[in-house]
Parts: C-alpha cells; sequence; structure tokens
C-alpha cells in the first residue's frame, strides 16, 4: 500500500464534522443512483450476493484493517455475508445499521472475540497491516495487543483506577514502575480522564461514575498503544453529557489512532466519523466518506435508513 | 398464600429461636451458683443439696416430689436424690453448708469441721475452720500448679527426648542390622545418655515428691447432712465456697471463675467437670485445617467445571453427581475416611517415613490431619458449588474486557474473575465452616477421642502433630450426653458445651462473612 498524503477532501470532510452535525438529504430530494441496479432487498431476500458501493475516496485511503469477503456463522445461522471493507489509517470509522444487521459482530470478529462463543464459524479473511487475522497459527493473544477495544457498557475491572489502566501493560509482565506510571499518566490524559482522577489513582476504578469508567476503558484500551481502537457503541450506557465527553475525546484520538466505531446514533456518526459503512442484515451496503453517505448516497436503502424510513 | 407462606416462615423461626434460646437459657446457668438445701425428712433422715427440679410423682395423684443433687458421690454412690415433698419436716439453708469442686469424684457438700495443716490441727465452729482453710487454700494450690507445670514442662520434655532417642537407635539398627557394629555403639551411647537422664529425672521426681509431701499435710474434713465424717486433700479442692452466705458480687465472682475455668482448663472426672480447652483447640484447629484443603480443591474444580470444561452432558452429570454427594450421609465419609486416609495412606506413610515407631501406628489411625481431609471432603461440594455460581456471577464483559486487552485465560481467571468471584467463595466457605465444624458421626472412625491427653500443637520438635488424637466439641457433647455415667449430673455440661460450638461456628462465620464483606467492597462495589 503506498504512503498517501491526507487528500484536501477528508481534510476538509473533517473540518466539517467537527463543525457539527451534517444534514441528512431531505425526504423529498432526488438522489443519484444507478438505476440499473435492482433493488438490494430483493436481492438479498432472493439469498444472492450483493455488490457494496464503496466511495472511491475510502479506497484511495491508506488502510490499517483489511476485511476480505468476510463472512460469519452462528451455528448454521449465517451472521455476515462476505464483508469486503477496508478501514483508513488514522482515520475514525463508523459502522452503522439496525439493530442485529452484524454491526457489532463484525467489530468483535476484528480481534477475534467471538472465538470465545463454541458455535462460530467464519470465512474469508481480514488484515491487519497486512498480516492475516484468520490464517491458523496466528497467536490471538499477540493479535489482540495490537488491537484496543472499548465496549458498549463500561467494564472497568475490580482493581483500582491505576491498575486499570496498565492492565494491558501488567498481563505482558512489565513491572518497571516508572514505565507503568508514563503509561498510566500519558493513557488518562489521552482519555481525559487525567485531571479528574489523578489524586486518586489507588481507589478502585468500580467507585467512578459510568462516564468516568467509560472513559477509563479508553485509557486501557489506549495503553498498549494499539494499532486500531473498536469501538463497541461506546456511548449507549451514557448520559448526553457523558456522552458528549466521549464523542470529543473519539474527535482528539482522530489523527493518532486508527478507530472503528459501532454506532446505532447517526448523529453520532456524522459527528464523529471521517468514514461510514452502512450494514443491513448481515450485508455491508455502501461505504464512503461520511458526508457522501450522509448528503449523497449511491444506494437508496442507504437514503431510506439515514432518512428513517426503516431501520 | 400470604397466610400460608407467611406462616410457613413463622414457625420455622419460633422453631429456630425456641431453640437457641433453649440452649442460651440452659447453657448460660449452668455456672451460676445456686443456693444448698438442706432437708430433714420424716424417718430421721437428712438430705443436702441443690434443688435440681420438683415433679409429679408418677400415678399419685398430684403429689409432688423434689430431685436434689445431693453429690457425695464417693460416699453415696448417687449424684442425686428425691424427697418427697410429704415427707419433708423442715427446710432450711444453713450459712455453713460448704461447695467443694474436687479434681476427682466431682462436688462435695458440707459442713466444715476439722483443718489439719502442718501446724496443728483447727477444730471448732465452722467459721473458724473455713477462716483456716480459706487462709492456706491459694498457697497450696500454687503448689499443686507449680507441680503440674513440672509434669507438663520439664518431664513432657524429658518423655518427648527419650522417644526421640529410642527412635534414634532403633533406625540405626533398622539401617544397619540389629547385630552390626554401628548399632552396637549407638546402643552405648544410648546407655550413657539415658543414665544421665534417669539422674535428670530423679531431680525432677524428687521437686514433686517434695511438692506433694507439703502439700499431703493439708486436710479439710466436712460433716456430711446425714453426719458422716470425710477429709478432702486440699489440693484436690479446685474451689470451695459458700454458698448460702454469697452476696451478688460474689456469685458472680464464682460465676466468672467457672466460666473461665470451663474455657481454658482441661476436662478432669471423666469429662463432666473441668473445662474443655482440649476440646475447643481442637475444634477450630480441624476446621482451619479444613479450610486450607477444601478451599483450593473447590476452587480448582469448580473453575474447570465453568471455565475449561466444555458445557455439555458429560458436565452436567459431573454437576448434578457433586450436588449429590452433598447429600451423602456424614458417616459414609467417615467411613471412607477410615479406609482411606487412615488405614490405605496412613500404612503407606507410615512405612515409608515412620519404620521406626512400628508396630505402633502413627498416621496408620485416626488423627487431626485425616478428620480434617474427611471434613474437606464432606464440604467439598458445598464450596464447589458455591464457587461456580460465585463465577457464574461475573459479568461477561469483563472477562471479554480482559481477553481484549490480550490477556490469556489464566490471566483472565487469576487476575479478573477470580478477584471478582471471592465474596461468593467465601460464602461457600462460612456453609462450609457451619457444616464441617458441627459435624460428629464421622470424626468418631477418624481421630476425635473422648480425652485426649497432648494437643495437636505444642512446643516439641515438630510442634505441628498432624497424626494426633484429638478433642472435639461435638464429640464431647455426644460423650457427656450419652456415655457419662451420670447423664442427670452432665446435662448443664451438654447445654454448654453445645452453646459454646454454636458460638465458635457462629466466631468463625462472623471472622469469614466480615472478610467477605471486605472483599465485596473491594472488587464488587468499589466502596473501598
Amino acid at each position: 500500500m503506498e504512503q498517501t498524503l491526507t487528500s484536501p477532501e477528508s481534510v476538509s470532510l473533517s473540518s466539517a464534522s467537527s463543525d457539527g452535525v451534517i444534514t441528512p438529504p431531505s425526504v423529498g430530494r432526488t438522489v443519484p443512483r444507478d438505476r440499473d441496479q435492482p433493488s438490494i432487498l430483493d436481492t438479498i431476500e432472493r439469498g444472492e450476493r450483493i455488490h457494496t458501493a464503496t466511495h472511491e475516496a475510502m479506497l484511495a485511503e491508506q488502510h490499517v484493517l483489511d476485511i476480505d469477503a468476510f463472512s460469519l456463522y452462528y451455528a448454521e445461522v449465517q451472521a455476515l455475508y462476505e464483508i469486503g471493507l477496508s478501514i483508513p489509517a488514522n482515520k475514525v470509522t463508523s459502522l452503522i445499521g439496525p439493530s442485529g444487521c452484524g454491526k457489532s459482530t463484525l467489530l468483535r470478529s476484528v480481534n477475534r472475540l467471538n472465538d470465545l462463543i463454541d458455535t462460530v464459524r467464519t470465512e474469508g479473511d481480514m488484515r491487519l497491516e497486512g498480516e492475516s487475522i484468520y490464517a491458523p497459527g496466528v497467536d490471538v493473544i499477540e493479535l489482540r495487543k495490537r488491537m484496543g477495544m472499548v465496549f458498549q457498557k463500561p467494564n472497568p475491572f475490580p482493581m483500582s483506577i491505576y491498575e486499570n489502566v496498565v492492565y494491558p501493560l501488567r498481563i505482558d509482565g512489565e513491572r518497571r514502575r516508572q514505565v507503568l506510571d508514563e503509561v498510566c499518566e500519558r493513557s488518562l490524559r489521552g482519555a481525559a480522564l487525567w485531571e479528574e482522577v489523578k489524586d486518586r489513582l489507588h481507589d478502585s476504578a468500580l467507585g467512578m461514575s459510568g462516564g468516568q469508567q467509560q472513559r477509563l476503558c479508553i485509557a486501557r484500551a489506549i495503553a498498549a498503544e494499539p494499532e486500531v481502537l473498536l469501538m463497541d457503541e461506546p456511548c449507549s450506557a451514557l448520559d448526553p453529557i457523558a456522552t458528549g465527553r466521549i464523542e470529543d475525546l473519539i474527535d482528539e484520538l482522530r489523527g493518532s489512532y486508527s478507530v472503528l466505531i459501532v454506532t446505532h446514533n447517526m448523529q453520532q456518526a456524522s459527528r464523529t466519523s471521517d468514514y461510514t459503512a452502512f450494514m443491513y442484515r448481515g450485508y455491508l451496503i455502501e461505504a464512503g466518506p461520511t458526508r457522501d453517505i450522509f448528503t449523497s448516497p449511491q444506494r437508496s436503502e442507504t437514503e431510506d435508513y439515514i432518512t428513517g424510513r426503516f431501520g | 398464600m400470604t397466610w400460608l407462606t407467611g406462616g410457613a416462615l413463622s414457625v420455622a423461626v419460633f422453631m429456630i429461636v425456641g431453640l437457641i434460646s433453649l440452649v442460651v437459657a440452659m447453657g448460660t446457668t449452668t455456672f451460676w451458683p445456686v443456693p444448698l438445701v438442706h432437708l430433714e425428712l420424716q424417718d430421721g433422715d437428712a438430705l443436702m443439696g441443690e434443688l435440681t427440679r420438683v415433679e409429679e410423682i408418677p400415678d399419685s395423684g398430684g403429689a409432688l416430689r423434689r430431685l436434689m443433687r445431693s453429690a457425695n458421690f464417693d460416699l453415696t454412690d448417687e449424684h442425686f436424690e428425691w424427697a418427697d415433698e410429704s415427707d419433708i419436716v423442715a427446710e432450711t439453708h444453713p450459712d455453713w453448708a460448704i461447695l467443694v469442686e474436687r479434681l476427682d469424684w466431682g462436688r462435695f457438700y458440707g459442713t466444715p469441721t476439722r483443718f489439719e495443716h502442718p501446724g496443728g490441727v483447727v477444730e471448732g465452729t465452722p467459721e473458724t475452720v473455713w477462716a483456716a482453710f480459706q487462709a492456706a487454700h491459694g498457697e497450696v494450690r500454687d503448689r499443686w500448679h507449680e507441680r503440674r507445670a513440672i509434669e507438663r514442662g520439664p518431664i513432657g520434655d524429658f518423655n518427648a527426648e527419650g522417644e526421640a532417642l529410642r527412635l534414634e537407635l532403633r533406625t540405626e539398627g533398622l539401617d544397619h542390622g540389629f547385630r552390626s557394629a554401628p548399632y552396637r555403639e549407638a546402643e552405648q551411647r544410648f546407655q550413657a545418655a539415658e543414665e544421665a537422664r534417669t539422674r535428670r529425672y530423679d531431680t525432677l521426681r524428687a521437686g514433686i515428691d517434695e511438692l506433694d509431701a507439703l502439700n499431703d499435710e493439708y486436710t479439710l474434713e466436712l460433716t456430711t447432712a446425714d453426719g458422716e465424717q470425710a477429709g478432702i486433700q486440699v489440693a484436690e479442692i479446685v474451689r470451695a465456697f459458700a454458698p448460702n452466705q454469697l452476696s451478688l458480687l460474689d456469685k458472680l465472682g464464682v460465676y466468672l471463675s467457672r466460666w473461665w475455668e470451663f474455657l481454658t482448663d482441661e476436662p478432669r472426672f471423666a469429662n463432666q467437670e473441668g473445662g474443655v480447652f482440649p476440646a475447643i483447640f481442637g475444634t477450630v484447629m480441624m476446621t482451619l485445617i479444613m479450610t486450607v484443603f477444601v478451599v483450593p480443591f473447590g476452587v480448582l474444580a469448580a473453575l474447570y467445571l465453568r471455565e475449561y470444561a466444555k458445557q455439555g452432558l458429560l458436565v452436567s452429570i459431573v454437576r448434578v453427581a457433586v450436588n449429590n454427594l452433598a447429600g451423602v450421609p456424614s458417616i459414609v465419609f467417615g467411613v471412607f475416611g477410615l479406609g482411606f486416609f487412615c488405614y490405605f495412606t496412613g500404612t503407606w506413610i507410615d512405612e515409608m517415613f515412620f519404620a521406626a515407631k512400628l508396630p505402633s501406628p502413627t498416621f496408620r489411625t485416626g488423627g487431626i490431619l485425616w478428620a480434617s481431609l474427611t471434613l474437606a471432603l464432606l464440604t467439598l461440594p458445598v464450596v464447589i458449588v458455591a464457587t461456580e455460581e460465585a463465577l457464574a456471577a461475573v459479568p461477561n464483559s469483563m472477562r471479554e474486557g480482559s481477553y481484549a486487552c490480550g490477556a490469556s485465560k489464566w490471566q483472565t481467571i487469576r487476575r479478573i474473575v477470580l478477584p471478582r468471584a471471592l465474596p461468593g467463595i467465601m460464602t461457600g466457605l462460612v456453609l462450609a465452616i457451619a457444616r464441617g465444624a458441627g459435624e460428629v458421626a464421622p470424626l468418631m472412625l477418624v481421630g476425635a477421642l473422648k480425652l485426649a491427653p497432648e494437643l495437636p500443637l505444642d512446643m516439641h520438635a515438630p510442634f505441628v502433630h498432624l497424626e494426633r488424637s484429638f478433642m472435639h466439641l461435638g464429640y464431647h457433647i455426644y460423650d457427656l450426653g450419652f456415655h457419662s455415667q451420670n447423664s442427670e449430673a452432665a446435662k448443664p455440661m451438654v447445654f454448654t458445651t453445645t452453646l459454646l460450638l454454636i458460638g465458635i461456628v457462629v466466631a468463625l462465620d462472623i471472622a469469614a462473612i466480615s472478610i467477605r464483606s471486605r472483599l465485596r467492597r473491594r472488587y464488587v462495589t468499589g466502596r473501598i
């Protein structure tokens, strides 16, 4: 993959998104779309393959993670259908779609967390920086150490704030106090939590508020300098103020981390992400720069979902 | 439905509260001094003792009789005597009725008439005799304690040393043959050491004899209600007082002194009198050793069942089997413990490590280790079930969070799952203690004794003697209630010992519960 500088388009995009919400297209507006294509929903009904509409701008980016014809089954039930998606490096990419469309499943497949479920079977592959994730012989533990993950509900561990943050280093056997202290402070600052907790680092993390706990989980996720940061609806259990802080934080992480975030909140997707991928019933329908997805989607289903006609 | 459920609860609560109150009421009053009653009967006989209870004479149409604790067992062969209400001519509470608690033969009731001491003889009014006795009693008892300390300390060391020397000699013989030169040399060394030891023993013995000779000169003579005279060695008298003269404060003093003796001293007079300290010690030590074994095993087994094993039919069968194990009668565990631990494992250990002591068994018999292991086996299902529940209650999100950080399964279990499940594991421990400490039946087979002279923990190397038999409060209760020569006399002690056992179980439970709540604050709710 060749090294490319950030394109002018994406610069304008990120500035647009940091300005605030991109207005979704009004209901009556016509969107340019390939009229020759049959409705994707019909194709899905018939059980045929669909072609993902991936925007050129997204393909032109430098990618950190490539998902290649990835399918996943829970026992006999197929949950993901040949997903093909490349995640741009140092950008925020959001996965949107109605409940049960497979967003979280896809996200949890990236760090092979679905391995914990006995019945899960996969086809296809993913590549992190060009290295296969699903090839036989991959050390899953080493793989997970290269990624950070933030979950739907804050899940701080039953230990002190300090130990929570340095947990990824602890399990790696790091004992040097100085290193741990540095990582703790850097991660907590990165998660915009340092000022609030610097005086009680050795208190239990379970005594914090929900929003603080989630930021702590983000600090933990970035402690080991991951190549990809996976976020699974990180704000769904939080109140609006805490949500706002997490969104600001994601904004700050942009540029230093490649973030893949699942959200069911379209405002959040439009506010925080550079790129957006729309999933529906296990299929990846469309992926592209957030502004394009929200203002001029190529697929009518994407538009329908964004304007609230279904989902 | 409210009435039915509420009713069931109140019946249950009533029964539990009733049982506990009975034990507390009977147990706490045992040591309270009661007045001595002197009865004159129609046939001219007299009777003195503590009133135990009044009841209707069977088939007499309402006539009453009294059960009197008359003591003086060595004279009358009775601890208790009946007196029909209709036979009683006069009832008095004589001031100079003295209650004597002796090392042997139980109590003695009488009036002091004569006191012998090295300086002469005191006779006359009970008051003067009593005063003379009181003045000398403390000093005599001090000598007696000194004598016992010599027996316990130096003579105990002496015996332990002799045993070690004999073992050394025998080991030499077993190693080289009993006709070999090294054995003969060792034999000579042994003889020399024995001679030195005999001289040492003689000095110790002389010290004891001297104390005994001094004490022998003190005798208190009392007259019983029916006029018999009896002399009692002052050294034999543990406690003596005049119950009818005591003020409330004096009574409290006697009460507390009896409790203190009960908790800290050894039993005497076939366990019916004295203290239960060895039984307390044995019960607590056995429960702690049981805990040390059952917790790691139970937790590891539950970890495998819940975290490692692939859930399926086989695991379900194992789980049901473990649950059913909790329902096996405890005596079956006792039989298993006797067969497997004492006879099978014990024989093996004895042959491997204690060959010199054979044929006398070391581990090939009941002992505190085998009893603890048997109880650990008995309580294992409780710990496994509780731990499994605690593990199941650990939120999966925590496990996932740990895996997502790149932790291995064991790291996740050790750093996240186990700490979080610890309070629940402690609950299992509380239940196991409650079940284990109160168990008696299996202990009879694997090491609990009516009287174990040596504690399993003492000052002789190797300090912890896991092979030793021990006393246990539960077994003590059984022994007092059903095996003492006079169950009526032992009854108050049964209640008191029961109260104590309940108290110990509650204390152990409270300790475990307070650890649990601390862990819960730390790992579950987050308030430190």
